[in-house]
């Protein structure tokens, strides 16, 4: 194990150098855990996840991770993740598909119960039939509980959104998980070139006593209405305490906006802001969509790509104010539901725009040449093709 | 922009999978671009494998499945004949101008096939890997070394020190991420050849053999011929 001294944040995420290396994303969730002064990690196996667990076991073994252990399953896991955090610990689980439905009930009362922590969630097929490839439909399943949720295109994002997860989740205005999703194998399994800041430095650690309420104390809420649940008061009392609970819950979901344009430079990224047809896309289908907007570019067409990295807080506004000249807006996505689109469209006005696709399913990769065909399409012209497919 | 889409296909055991790492280190060794995708079905012995690298001389955004590649690595014959493969035909989503790279001593296309190829303008190169390998490394393990040395010796991406810069860091490094299988086969190969060193020397010399056979037939490409699109 390197000696690590404790940095501030803003200059470990923001301003130490870097060097570049090449691996994969389990590795680049590994390096962040490494830097992130992490007290204890907690998980169960699933495929694609497993091997960003095992590196994280690794780290423990190391002595980077104070404490690891496999729970008995998700639904353990993830409710242990919430027992060690309100005990005053930084941690840390990730989890896939099949593997992140079974721990919802636990993950999504973490919001409520004010349980900073860092989630990562490596997609995968949750519907049937069975398979372990990155259709990231169980995203959707993450978007009304008040979770931070952002969306990784490659093994940068994966490092760069995992470590500053922990400082956006634990401040005070916040306090609120953060999931750190992104698609299994296609970055998981993948290398890709990153940026490290050195392996000598680590986030200060928690500090359980900067938080909207006190830990542990079992009077005071959060864990007053877990001990003693309102449900247990008259029903309008429990509707009452539910409705101030929840609504502070996403105010401070709102709040995060800041902190993520302070880490992460912003909820979007845009290529190309004059552009008259615009791909919107976030994760793989951002990477997909950035190959087809420079292909378009060399082809003389005038195309955009807007990378939404957080799905929770949505960029609502920037999207009302980037789109509003486009002629038509792709949305490529890997699942069936096509829930950005869903979330695009209920945000700008003249939603017909947005063209529903394409989509791939069961985890199929996006082939660009998909997405140049509705650039294609909506710009009016006509190709001949003699490849067979 | 000089641009490769490769799927590579073979069977299990002919380090389909490796190859792909060492064709991306080698391109991060030469300070250019690499992404690769292997194909995560069941591994076992002479079961079909794919796996899939993109190269560049610019960065790589695009991930997953080579699905329209614009190079086509066939590792072991029965691909063609017996149709191991996740991809079949074995040409599937070729596009115009691309290459098909070979393991075979004998032409082992079926005419409609050709013809096929023929009007997708492809260029077929034939290599007898297997061949190569059996007789400069002394064993058919260094297949994917043969393949990997005739493309570069077709793309001239990189140098050899770069090819030597790769196999070392797969081969005597310790950053490698493998499966259980794959390092059951490692500790085989490296039974075979006694030592790593000299797997290594085996290993360039195959990799040497088949760039020079690139060079001897004129297959080598100009600077900046292919632009992917």
């Amino acid at each position: 194990m390197v000696e690590q001294k404790v940095v501030d944040p803003d200059y470990l995420i923001l301003e130490a150098p870097r060097e570049r290396k090449f691996i994969t994303g389990s590795q680049a969730f590994a390096e962040a855990i490494k830097r992130a002064n992490v007290d204890i990690a907690i998980a169960y196996p699933i495929t694609p996840q497993s091997e960003t667990m095992h590196l994280v076991g690794d780290l423990w073994a190391q002595g980077y991770v104070k404490d690891y252990y496999r729970a008995e399953e998700e639904y353990g896991a993830m409710s242990a993740i919430a027992g060690a955090v309100r005990g005053g610990a930084r941690a840390f689980s990730a989890t896939s598909g099949p593997g992140l439905l079974r721990g919802l009930e636990a993950i999504v009362s973490w919001p409520g119960h004010r349980i900073p922590a860092v989630l990562g969630v490596m997609t995968r097929v949750v519907n049937a039939p069975l398979s372990i490839q990155p259709d990231n439909v169980e995203i959707a399943y993450l978007l009304h509980s008040g979770l931070i949720v952002l969306h990784a295109e490659n093994q940068q994002d994966v490092f760069d959104f995992t470590l500053a997860g922990f400082p956006i989740s634990e401040k005070v205005d916040v306090y609120l998980p953060v999931v750190v999703a992104t698609e299994g194998f296609f970055v998981t399994h993948a290398k890709g070139y990153v940026e490290l800041p050195p392996e000598d430095m680590k986030l200060p650690p928690r500090d359980p006593y900067k938080a909207p309420v006190p830990p542990t104390d079992c009077e005071i809420p959060p864990a007053r209405i877990q001990r003693d649940a309102p449900v247990q008061k008259s029903n309008f009392m429990s509707y009452l305490i539910h409705a101030v609970w929840q609504q502070e819950v996403w105010s401070a979901n709102e709040r995060a906006r800041k902190w993520i344009k302070h880490y992460l430079g912003g909820l979007v990224e845009v290529v190309n802001p004059k552009a008259e047809v615009f791909i919107v896309a976030s994760g793989c289908a951002a990477a997909q969509g950035r190959e087809a907007q420079r292909y378009a570019e060399m082809e003389g067409l005038n195309v955009g790509l807007v990378k939404v990295k957080s799905i929770r807080p949505f960029p609502a506004q920037e999207l009302r104010e980037i789109l509003k000249d486009a002629k038509a807006i792709i949305v490529p996505e890997h699942n069936i539901v096509g829930w950005l689109c869903k979330e695009v469209k209920a945000v700008i006005p003249n939603g017909e725009r947005v063209v529903e696709g394409p989509r791939v399913y069961g985890g199929m990769t996006l082939p660009v040449e998909l997405i140049m065909d509705e650039i294609y399409r909506v710009l009016g012209i006509k190709k001949e093709k003699k490849t067979l497919v | 922009m000089k641009r490769y889409n490769i799927r590579i296909a073979g069977v299990g055991g002919q380090g389909v999978v490796t190859s792909a790492h060492i064709l991306g280190n080698a391109m991060s060794a030469a300070g250019k671009y690499a992404t690769l995708v292997p194909f995560f079905g069941s591994e076992k012995r002479m079961a079909p494998v794919e796996a899939y690298v993109r190269v560049s001389d610019q960065p790589i955004y695009e991930v997953g499945e080579v699905v329209y590649p614009n190079v086509i690595m066939i590792y072991h014959p029965q691909v063609i004949t017996h149709g191991k493969s996740y991809t079949m035909p074995f040409y599937t989503g070729l596009k115009e101008g691309g290459m098909v790279i070979i393991n075979s001593d004998a032409d082992i296309i079926p005419d409609e096939d050709r013809k096929v190829l023929e009007e997708l303008d492809a260029r077929i190169f034939y290599i007898p890997a297997t061949q190569i390998a059996r007789e400069i490394a002394g064993t058919e393990l260094a297949t994917n070394m043969a393949m990997i040395g005739l493309f570069f010796g077709i793309t001239k991406l990189v140098s050899l020190e770069h090819i030597e810069k790769a196999l070392i860091e797969r081969f005597l490094g310790g950053t490698f991420v493998a499966s259980g299988g794959t390092t059951a086969l490692d500790s085989a190969i490296e039974k075979k050849f006694k030592k790593k060193q000299e797997l290594l020397a085996k290993n360039m010399e195959v990799i040497k053999y088949t760039i020079r056979m690139a060079e001897e037939n004129a297959w080598c490409e100009e600077e900046e011929e292919k632009i992917a699109t």
